[in-house]
């Protein structure tokens, strides 16, 4: 697979290294001499010197035959353009733009650019580990527009030992399984729900704090 | 502000006035602001340095905005949604190309124009539907047209 990934500093470096370890062909693009000079001296990837946002850049590091083009620079509208050059000028079958400002994830989709943002990916990572030790597993799906949320209920639980009908939901949220032991159970009003119980809960981010407040009960 | 902002979208000084937003007020986007506001439009300006906005004529009487174009909640601020006319008129190409395509898509402005300095980027940004004007192209064409017209009354006077 061939990444081409135009960014700057630590995490384009880490992100690279991890890239060719896994034998990946990595093409760095920098506008930055001496970090290139840097770069290709501590990476066995192909450094190019310039600005990824001009298509005569793009092409010399071989935008042609890459299967993913990485845009991270600290710049939103530089990944922007320089995704959409790949896409549009070289065909590039993946690209995948930087958000800095979180608001602009939404945008670049709404642009035909697929967009992440650290900021989003930092903060649910903090909310699953820090915040509720229950929460198992936080995962947004539809451009997190939807919570995949597993937590874990115990004996303080407001819902343990209770029926799944008599459980109040927010509407527009679901008990999507519950996992006892090894069993998955996809469950109906008449399963009850007991502590130890993992249970899979799809919300919606304006009904997820309160889903969950309905789960763990009001402890932080 | 925000309620100055919004009367100056929803009250329009004459009948045919357009609410148009500029970003970058530059030597190009302050000229532009000055001259539309002098004839009437209500103008919003913005730029993420406040300074430039001495550029602006004694007479404006539009809004500025002091903030980064690229965040879209400096774009809300300067209700786009209501805007008939937007320019991008930053010095930075990309940052042009972006918020004008944000305005024409996100926000659905009738009529965007981006400057673009690199002609090799307008050809890109036609194929996506954003009009840009390219200030290198328009003087290389009126030179060749001057060059052109020139010669044609030199080869009239002789025959």
């Amino acid at each position: 697979m061939k990444v081409l990934i135009a960014g700057v500093g630590k995490t384009l470096f880490f992100l690279c290294r991890n890239f060719t370890a896994k034998g990946y062909k990595v093409v760095i693009i920098n506008q930055d001499r001496e970090e290139c000079v840097r770069l290709a001296r501590q990476l066995s990837a192909l450094v190019v010197c310039g600005d990824a946002s001009d298509a005569t850049i793009l092409k010399e590091a071989g935008a042609m035959d890459a299967d993913v083009v990485l845009a991270i620079t600290p710049n939103d509208q530089d990944n922007l353009v320089i995704c959409q050059l790949a896409s549009i000028q070289f065909n590039v079958p993946r690209v995948l733009a930087l958000a800095n400002d979180p608001d602009n994830a939404e945008i670049f989709e709404k642009l035909g650019v697929s967009a992440f943002s650290t900021t989003h990916i930092v903060g649910s990572l903090i909310e699953q580990r820090a915040s509720l030790e229950q929460i198992i597993n936080l995962m947004p799906v539809g451009e997190g527009r939807v919570n995949v949320t597993e937590i874990m209920l115990d004996a303080d639980s407001p819902v343990s030992g209770k029926l799944l009908k008599d459980v109040i939901l927010p509407k527009n949220a679901l008990v999507a399984v519950v996992i006892r032991g090894n069993q998955p159970i996809v469950p109906r009003g008449d399963n009850n729900l007991l502590a130890g119980d993992r249970v899979v809960l799809i919300t919606l981010p304006e009904n997820h704090g309160a889903v969950l407040k309905a789960f763990t009960g009001e402890r932080k | 502000m925000q309620t100055v902002i919004k009367n100056a979208a929803k009250g329009r000084i004459m009948k045919n006035s357009l609410y148009i937003v500029i970003v970058g007020c530059g030597r190009l986007g302050s000229h532009l602001a000055n001259q539309l506001s002098r004839v009437g439009h209500s103008i919003v300006v913005i730029d993420s340095n406040e300074e430039t906005f001495n550029d602006l004529s004694p007479e404006f009487s539009g809004f500025r905005i002091v903030g980064d174009a690229t965040q879209i909640a400096v774009l809300k601020q300067a209700k786009l949604k209501r805007a008939d006319v937007f320019f991008a008129t930053t010095h930075g190409d990309n940052v042009n190309l972006m918020v004008a395509q944000v305005a024409r898509k996100v926000f659905n402005v009738p009529h965007v124009l981006a400057r673009v300095f690199d002609p090799r980027r307008e050809q890109v940004y036609d194929q996506l539907g954003i009009e840009t004007i390219c200030p290198t192209a328009v003087a290389a064409e009126m030179f060749l047209m001057a060059v052109a017209s020139h010669r044609a009354a030199a080869g009239d006077a002789k025959s």
